[in-house]
């Protein structure tokens, strides 16, 4: 096991600055620049560190791609993969966007629901994913939650769900906004049998998602620079018409003022989460 | 009125003239013992809350509210509650459900403040605890909607039994201005917004989001604050029938069917 994130050295941005970490590059790679530390880092090097720059920014990573990054090799088995809502309010656009959006993601809906493993432990798992209509919730969303919820509560299994979200789907207006109640009726459950829910903020969580399952978990983990709210940034400027203070709403910030449990870097995630799900072991009633 | 267009009605909504949730808890209920704080940070004066008598049993009641004079209407944030509004209201339906009183909310607001303290403080940690509450609360609940239900600031006193709104009420994910800046990048189209957003009592009916549209023809009257009050009585004395059990598991379904193709 890893020693806890407090007892190690600190990371490479504060032994050596930004300037001193060597980037080698190839002339011909393709590169993607970092918006923490403005260098050009080759992809290679960037998916070497799951989508992470040495200066330590974390940058975002879709659906897919966190759960083959959490879980152990092949033990991801998906559920409802299939399942879609209806544009139950005949919203302009809503359809053709819907379809732009999977065949430019290649995935159905906004979450990713199955079990896994995680460094050999077993736990029902949804990712959300912020290039499908930047991880919005409608009915397809909040149905998948809560069917996952409830399956876990009947297989007495721990749920891991990492969130990243503008909130509930306009676009589904009402029904979308009930999707918050239902998936939190149904953690209800999951809780009321004894069993255990850990979240991972991921940025950015708002909206009606961080106002709901987000902020549920029995931990709540965030990655290091999250963006993690309720209102948008720019709504709260208009309303307060003042400067907002630095690092507000920041993963940072919520640990600051108690909101979230600890802020976990994405190397050391896959320990974390396992070793809390270890820890939980033999849960429910 | 029938005839009204959605943005009309989100009009009617917002108007000022309107009774406030205020006015509901003084006209309808007796005994009226105002209850304050969230006991962690303070007490919000945009959610009033209290132990009353409807039709002489105990209820605890919870309104939110907006205020009529200018003064008044400052001091109470527009009606737009801080996460220490939503923690009493928690409070006093947890304390509801020690003492078997049903919880009635009265739910009138453009939406939780977006403010700087209203973040530091936990506003979506606190709207997304009194829906997890609310869901499982052993004790009947009832929410009227009287005027603007805005997005999760709202649905954070409606997690409940039976959701009626007032005819004139609209209940919306987003507000109409929000919802045109984002689609057309012009607030300025909030009307035909409002009529894509499906917000009105009506289409919420349609959607199985609310059970009842309460008329207004007669909003503000005495007759109208009675039949209300039979009404809210009415409703009680028919979930009275259910083991808490049966009521929990009935408002689970409830929730778990909105949407379903
Ligand atoms: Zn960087």
């Amino acid at each position: 096991m890893q020693l806890p994130q407090f007892l190690k050295p600190k990371n490479e941005l504060e032994a050596g600055g930004r300037q001193s970490v060597p980037v080698h590059r190839d002339e011909n790679e393709m590169t993607k620049q970092c918006p923490n530390c403005r260098r050009q880092v080759p992809l290679s090097l960037l998916w070497s560190r799951h989508n992470t720059c040495t200066c330590g920014y974390h940058f975002r990573m879709n659906a897919r791609q966190r759960v083959n990054f959490l879980t152990d090799e092949g033990s991801f088995q998906e559920l409802d993969h299939d399942l879609v809502g209806e544009d139950v309010l005949g919203f302009p656009g809503y359809p053709a966007k819907l379809e732009t959006t999977r065949s430019a993601t290649g995935e159905v809906e906004a979450v990713l629901c199955g079990t896994a493993r995680i460094n050999g432990e077993p736990c029902c798992l949804f990712v959300m994913d912020p290039y499908f209509m930047m991880g919005s919730m409608g009915w397809a969303v909040g149905e998948k939650i809560t069917r996952l919820f409830e399956y876990a509560t009947e297989h007495g299994m721990s749920v891991v769900g990492c969130t990243v979200s503008g909130g509930a789907r306009m676009q589904e207006g009402l029904v979308s906004l009930m999707q918050m109640a239902k998936t939190s009726a149904a953690l209800r459950r999951h809780s009321d049998a004894g069993l255990f829910y850990l979240v991972l903020l991921t940025d950015p969580t708002t909206g009606g998602v961080m106002a709901s399952f987000a902020m549920d978990g029995d931990v709540i983990l965030a990655e290091p620079g999250a963006t993690i709210g309720f209102a948008g940034a720019r709504v709260i400027e208009q309303t307060v018409r003042k400067k907002l203070p630095q690092g507000f709403q920041k993963a940072e910030f919520l640990l600051e003022h108690g909101f979230v449990d600890a802020v976990v870097d994405r190397s050391e995630q896959r320990e974390t989460i396992s070793l809390l799900l270890n820890l939980h072991r033999g849960g429910g009633v | 009125m029938a005839g009204k267009t959605s943005y009309e009605r989100v009009k009617a909504a917002r108007s000022a003239d309107r009774p406030t949730g205020f006015d509901y808890v003084n006209y309808i209920f007796s005994d009226f013992v105002e209850l304050h704080g969230d006991r962690r940070f303070g007490d919000d004066a945009a959610i009033v809350g209290g132990i009353a008598r409807l039709s002489g049993r105990p209820v605890t009641v919870i309104a939110i509210e907006k205020g009529h004079t200018t003064r008044d209407r400052m001091a109470r944030n527009f009606g737009m509650p801080h996460p220490e509004g939503y923690r009493k209201a928690l409070r006093l339906m947890q304390q509801a459900e020690k003492f078997h009183r049903p919880v009635i909310c009265f739910v009138d607001t453009a939406g939780a403040y977006c403010g700087i303290g209203a973040e530091e403080r936990g506003q979506g940690q606190a709207i997304a605890e009194n829906l997890v509450a609310m869901s499982g609360l052993k004790t009947p609940i009832l929410s009227v909607l009287i005027g603007e239900g805005g997005s999760g600031g709202a649905l954070a006193l409606a997690v409940a039994d039976r959701v009626w709104m007032l005819e004139n009420a609209v209940y919306s994910v987003i507000s109409p201005e929000g919802c045109a800046s984002i689609l057309w990048k012009d607030a300025a189209r909030a009307e035909e917004a409002a009529s894509c957003l499906k917000l009105t009592a009506h289409d919420a009916l349609e959607m199985g989001i609310t059970e009842e549209v309460i008329p207004e023809d007669q909003l503000g009257t005495p007759a109208f604050y009675d039949d209300l009050a039979y009404k809210l009585t009415q409703a009680l004395a028919s979930l009275d029938d259910l083991t808490v059990e049966q009521l929990v598991a009935a408002r689970y379904v409830r929730f778990r069917n909105i949407g379903q193709p």
